[in-house]
């Protein structure tokens, strides 16, 4: 049940960028094309699910045995960075199309405040290693959710006679605080 | 002061670090991307515009491709033959020659010839009008002529001209697809440069359809088929459609097609298209 109550909180409720504010730099940069908002989401997904996994069994074993736990931050930065440039190597060996689609926002998945918000957001809760991991996947989840619908949106919003003012990221910041209102609609779920 | 303080941290970060670095670097080796020196050379003879004609994803894209045998170093539509050769001597290949090729839009339905179904108010866009019912065009195949293709052409090549029509200037045109792969009725070919005598029309129905819909359609007649004294004239789908390697421009058919749906300039008339520049 408590898998449950996660799952829905951090994918609708909690929503990582139309309820927290986090990530939303990648939210606007690389929202353009469905396709490639999906390559995001997966990215950060895996990006997400490792470093919380692996920031879990820093925290217990390293910071909180040898009590150095405002050495957090840093030492979180360090796993986020290390498995970015772990995921940027795959990708470019894999697809190198969805490498250059994703372009400079792939190794900014490091200062992807999202990533080291869960963790920290992890830590703050006090999960254990599986429901920190479970919540690093919804989050992500959440994420990919949020960044796919806003990207299809956006291809749409192409089409449309916008005006001048309006074209770009002014009309793609009104869709954002839209959906972000709609997520408000979930508030009372959990 | 206790020591532990200053050492932990370091030892337990900088442990940290070490083991990510070592792992990252097993990493490097294992998911190493191979750069081929001929690639930068093939990349600096490409013009360099990333339209993506060659079916690659940019000039990059298809640098790699040329070296690892995937593309023909002749693949690149705008470079033409000049580029082909340059790629070909870095490959160690014989280029050939190679046909350089233009997009023309395979329609003369303006509004004056075509019939409109309805009066289309909406947003000025080809892929928007072709969701309400196809367009307003009666002729289904026919081009909207609201200038998707103008907006995608990253070389000017193309303008809306009189009565409704995309047409495509030749001596702009890179042959990059560009228009072609946003065109919602697919209404733009390919045709060799020095290709004159053209069918321009698209229309895959029935003779009698076409005739109530457009008066420069092709009918389906085949009086173009039995003229041709080349037999470069072939027949699918209702409409006609010219081998260009067998075509010598003697321009009978354009004489003979009963509703001028097969274009030409009679200026140019038996000029050898090898000849012609």
């Amino acid at each position: 049940m408590e898998i449950f109550i996660i799952l829905v909180s951090s994918i609708l409720v909690n929503n990582f960028v139309l309820s927290r504010f986090l990530g939303i730099c990648p939210f606007l940069g690389v929202s353009r094309q469905v396709e490639t908002a999906t390559g995001m989401g997966m990215a950060v997904t895996f990006v997400m699910a490792m470093a919380a996994f692996m920031t879990k069994l820093i925290q217990t074993h390293i910071l909180e045995r040898f009590e150095i736990e405002y050495m957090q931050t840093i030492a979180f930065i360090l796993v986020i960075a290390a498995l970015v440039q772990l995921v940027e190597m795959i990708v470019q060996k894999t697809s190198p199309t969805l490498y250059q689609s994703l372009g400079v926002y792939l190794p900014l998945i490091t200062t992807n405040c999202a990533v080291l918000g869960l963790t920290i957001l992890n830590i703050n809760a006090d999960y254990n290693l599986l429901y920190s991991v479970i919540n690093a996947i919804a989050a992500a989840v959440g994420f990919s959710l949020a960044i796919v619908l806003f990207a299809a949106i956006r291809e749409r919003i192409e089409l449309f006679n916008v005006p001048e003012v309006f074209k770009g990221f002014p009309i793609a910041l009104i869709t954002a605080s839209l959906m972000s209102l709609a997520f408000l609609g979930f508030a009372g779920l959990v | 002061m206790n020591l532990d303080v200053v050492v932990y941290p370091i030892l337990s970060l900088g442990g940290l670090g070490l083991l990510f670095g070592a792992g990252l670097a097993y990493a490097s080796k294992k998911f190493e991307v191979e750069v081929d020196e001929r690639m930068s050379a093939i990349r600096d003879a490409l013009p360099g515009a990333n339209c993506g004609g060659c079916g690659f994803p940019g000039c990059d894209g298809f640098a790699r491709a040329v070296v690892e045998g995937r593309a023909p170093v002749s693949g690149c539509p705008v470079g033409g033959s000049e580029c082909a050769s340059a790629l070909g001597s870095i490959m160690g290949i014989d280029a050939g020659d190679t046909v350089k090729k233009v997009a023309k839009v395979i329609c003369n339905g303006d509004t004056a010839r075509c019939k409109e179904k309805f009066e289309y108010e909406g947003i000025e866009d080809c892929v928007a009008a072709n969701m309400v019912a196809g367009g307003s065009k009666s002729c289904q195949y026919g081009c909207l002529g609201l200038g998707t293709c103008v907006r995608a052409c990253p070389f000017d090549a193309i303008e809306i001209v009189e009565g409704r029509l995309a047409r495509i200037i030749p001596e702009k045109c890179t042959a990059c697809g560009k228009c072609i792969e946003v065109c919602p009725k697919t209404v733009i070919d390919m045709v060799p440069y020095h290709q004159d005598v053209v069918i321009a029309c698209n229309n895959k129905e029935p003779g009698k359809v076409v005739r109530q819909k457009c008066s420069v359609g092709c009918i389906a007649c085949k009086i173009c088929v039995k003229a041709c004294p080349y037999e470069a004239i072939d027949f699918k789908d209702n409409l006609a459609f010219i081998n260009y390697e067998k075509c010598t421009n003697c321009f009978v058919c354009v004489e003979k097609c009963p509703t001028k749906a097969i274009e030409g300039n009679f200026e140019r008339r038996n000029i050898d298209k090898k000849d012609a520049i």
